[in-house]
């Protein structure tokens, strides 16, 4: 199957070169604007990003549609979105690890919890100061604030993506089958309940910056609260944007029942996102 | 359709390189990869080693003469920045790249496209980092572990080189999903796991290395970015964070990088030695396994950096005792290699000069790394010269002499072209001599107290920083030795045969010299 004699080693790539001047112009002007400049160069950046990410990913789909590559060139896909996938559940990891830390050893130390200098600390620096999470810490950053309860938005928010990850598999039951009709049709709802996840979120957020006075600058909750959700909507709307792809490519007779890498993709990562979510909703809403 | 179907049908192609310079922007070529990788290594390890001579300048003598305090610390982060990502990575990815795809029999890297893109970030990434010298206020003064909170009281420069930092780690994730699907995808029929030689194991557990921890990187600059530009309080114990959560996070990716800095060393070491000794590797599977070991070991024992910043009694000695335990796994290896060469009939070509002093200096560095691992010892070791003296012992003549070690020999299969054995060796001697005269009186300035990343110090310790400074010109001066060594390789000379080293084993010594632009099309047999 595997054997070289059908290797594909596509000749030239034109796209990396403007990937590479588009994220230069992305991170110089994102800089540039945090330094008090002005956003066309990241605007540009971002719009010479996508377009290179349009083309790229299209010459791949004509390619795979015109049946260039070989069962190899698919096994290395593979591998390559789950190793991404990976690497993507270690940037979170260092979230949550931020959020672990901050619970279980900055919060106690700060009141003075714990030997060594933590009594003296306390005592000198943030005398009176008592630990309970959520903490906007000694200083209390941003001022009164209230928690995000778990109970509403959230659980429906939870609800929502099991319900996508749900329908998600039977587009894939559906597309094993050969049934393009059906996938796309399951598809669809996973999209809209995706996008509706997102929508609910930044209801969400409304509602934290405008009832709860909770901010991304409420101390470390507000920090790690907003960077954890913040970060995982971010995936969810690329997760739903991959998925809503596929969609697309399979209303054009994209796909057949043993070949779809593009979907199972997709599929993989949009699991990937629920079962943040999973952890967020645990750590971050409940307990 | 009809183009379509024309360019499926050459896709196994039989020809050579594109023309024109267009070829290098476009390549998909693993060769020309790996060679564009490896160029541009050469060109940072210059402009890094010009930053370390500022500093070892400036330190020549006692109280301020060259540069300002603010340059100086811009110096040290710089030259640990760009001599990290910009030389000892690329390098190594740039081996990678050359010497994978043959050394498994396979006809180049599994995703040629995203190959290219890994490499094309470099330059932009490092135009970016480099570019925060000419800022006002100038480039990141923070040292290159950018703690906080001293990171967030710099200049505008701190967005640019979190920026440069994603773009980097953009680069190194890419290119080590593509070393694993290569590796695990592109064998030839017959090359079993446990028949691939050691530099293609080391890079595969190196790359997974990269895929866990640079992420890690990533979120803790994250962290920062947010905290000094959007209020977050991840390091402010005033909003209830922690300026040494930034520590634990930074060296939870850090010390894995270092072994990231080193286990391709391992395999390219582990290829040479037994060529030169002509015996094959003492202890092929144990080898395997300790560079398994090393791998998982590095992920618990982070903060043995952090002895001093304070820490529960139980976290110290779980650190300390952990990273006591790698030594067990680096010392099956050395054995090894000293194994290997036991009773063999041995010559000292270049390589093997360069293997060799990274036996004997890596090892000095090792040593004087356990010292730093035994807690109450590092409480007065920490921060001083001597881990200055530690990580460049297991750094230059580590990565640097493995990196040098490959080139020489590697070189006559990617020019076709022996290299001129007189200059090598003399490269050897000369860099070998001053390296030391460079880097181990930094132990016993160490030993005695001066603090690291300090333009100025104390009478006391002003010969052995003239001593050096000494060394630091010489060794820096004696890298032209080699590029002159790589120009004239690559322009011409004594023509090389096919397997280049009587001794040497491995499917690329089975290929011409120099390599053909396309090698294994179809699969070689393996033994
Ligand atoms: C035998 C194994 C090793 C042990 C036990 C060891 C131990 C240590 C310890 C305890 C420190 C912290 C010292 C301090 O800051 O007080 C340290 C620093 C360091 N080590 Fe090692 N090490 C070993 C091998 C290596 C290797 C193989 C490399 C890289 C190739 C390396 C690179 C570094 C670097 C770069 C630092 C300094 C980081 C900084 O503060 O800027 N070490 N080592
Ligand atoms: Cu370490």
């Amino acid at each position: 199957m595997s054997s070289p004699s059908t290797y594909y080693i596509p000749h030239e790539a034109k796209w990396p070169i403007v990937g590479s001047i588009a994220l230069f112009a992305f991170f110089a002007g994102f800089a540039f604007l945090l330094n008090g400049g002005g956003w066309i160069i990241m605007a540009l950046g971002a719009a010479l990003l996508i377009y290179m990410m349009v083309r790229w990913f299209g010459d791949v789909i004509t390619e795979s549609e015109n049946g260039t590559y070989s069962p190899q060139v698919d096994v290395s896909f593979r591998m390559a979105m789950m190793w991404f996938i990976f690497s993507e559940v270690m940037f979170f990891g260092a979230f949550f690890g931020a959020l672990f830390y901050a619970r279980v050893f900055s919060g106690p130390w700060l009141s003075g919890l714990g030997e060594g200098g933590a009594a003296a600390t306390n005592a000198v620096l943030w005398s009176g100061f008592d630990y309970v999470w959520p903490t906007n810490g000694p200083a209390a950053l941003g001022g009164e604030y209230a928690k995000m309860g778990w109970f509403g938005l959230p659980v429906i928010n939870t609800l929502i993506l099991l319900t996508s990850g749900v329908t998600c598999t039977i587009a894939h039951h559906a597309i094993k089958e050969g049934n393009r009709q059906k996938m796309v049709r399951w598809l669809l709802a996973t999209v809209v309940l995706g996008f509706l996840f997102v929508g609910l979120q930044a209801l969400e957020y409304w509602e934290a910056y405008s009832h709860l006075n909770l901010k991304l600058t409420t101390g470390i909750y507000g920090s790690t609260f907003f960077m954890l959700t913040g970060f995982h909507g971010f995936h969810v709307t690329m997760g739903a944007i991959i998925l809503l792809v596929v969609m697309l490519r399979g209303t054009r007779k994209h796909f057949s029942a043993t070949n779809h890498f593009a979907f199972e993709a997709a599929a993989w990562y949009w699991h990937f996102v629920d079962v943040v979510w999973l952890g967020l909703f645990i750590f971050v809403y409940i307990l | 359709m009809s183009t379509a179907t024309a360019e499926h049908h050459d896709h196994d192609d039989h020809h050579g390189p594109a023309k024109g310079w267009t070829r290098w922007l476009y390549t998909t070529n693993h060769k020309d990869i790996g060679t564009l990788y490896l160029l541009f290594s050469l060109v940072m390890f210059f402009i890094g080693g010009g930053m370390a001579l500022i500093i070892r300048a400036e330190l020549f003598q006692p109280g301020l003469q060259m540069v300002d305090p603010l340059f100086f610390n811009s110096m040290t982060t710089m030259h640990a920045l760009v001599m990290i990502f910009g030389v000892v990575m690329p390098a190594f990815v740039g081996l990678a790249n050359w010497m994978i795809p043959m050394m498994i029999g396979g006809p180049d890297m599994a995703l040629p496209r995203l190959n290219n893109w890994s490499f094309w970030i470099m330059p932009f990434a490092f135009l970016l980092l480099l570019s925060t010298l000419f800022m006002e206020g100038g480039g990141p003064a923070g040292g290159w572990t950018l703690y906080a909170p001293l990171s967030l009281q710099g200049g505008d420069n701190l967005a640019f080189v979190i920026f440069a930092i994603h773009f980097m780690g953009i680069s190194s994730v890419m290119g080590s999903i593509n070393i694993v699907a290569t590796i695990f995808n592109m064998r030839a029929p017959g090359m079993t796991l446990m028949k691939m030689p050691l530099f293609v194991w080391t890079w595969l557990i190196t790359a997974y290395l990269l895929i866990a921890v640079i992420p890690v990187l990533a979120g803790a600059v994250t962290m920062l970015l947010t905290d000094r530009y959007f209020g977050t309080s991840f390091f402010s114990a005033a909003g209830g964070g922690d300026p040494v959560m930034f520590q634990h996070i930074f060296w939870f990716f850090g010390h894995p990088e270092v072994y990231i800095l080193i286990l391709p060393a391992f395999g390219i070491i582990s290829s040479i030695i037994p060529t030169f000794a002509r015996k094959p590797l003492f202890g092929y599977a144990s080898m395997v396994y300790a560079t398994a070991s090393i791998a998982f070991l590095s992920f618990i024992v982070w903060a043995h950096h952090m002895f001093t910043v304070g820490m529960p009694l139980a976290g110290e000695m779980f650190f300390m005792f952990a990273t006591m335990m790698i030594s067990v796994p680096t010392g099956v290896k050395v054995f090894n290699w000293i194994a290997t060469m036991w009773r063999g009939s041995m010559t000292f070509e270049t390589p093997m000069l360069f293997a060799i002093g990274f036996l004997v200096m890596f090892t000095i560095g090792g040593l004087s790394g356990l010292m730093l691992a035994i807690t109450p010892a590092d409480i007065q070791y920490h921060d001083t010269y001597f881990v200055v003296a530690h990580f460049h012992y297991v750094l230059v003549p580590g990565a640097i002499y493995s990196i040098m070690a490959a080139t020489y020999y590697w070189m006559p299969k990617w020019t076709g072209n022996m290299y001129d054995e007189k200059w090598g060796k003399i490269h050897f001697w000369v860099s070998t001599v001053f390296l030391n005269v460079l880097f181990f009186p930094m132990h016993f300035v160490g030993l005695a107290g001066m603090p690291r990343r300090i333009p100025d110090y104390s009478m006391q310790f002003a010969d052995w920083n003239a001593v050096a400074t000494i060394g630091a010109f010489g060794f820096g001066f004696s890298q032209l030795i080699f590029v002159y060594v790589v120009l004239k390789c690559m322009k011409g000379g004594e023509k090389a045969t096919t397997e280049v080293w009587e001794g040497a084993d491995g499917l690329e010594w089975t290929v011409p010299s120099p390599a053909p632009y396309h090698t294994f099309e179809t699969p070689p047999p393996i033994r």
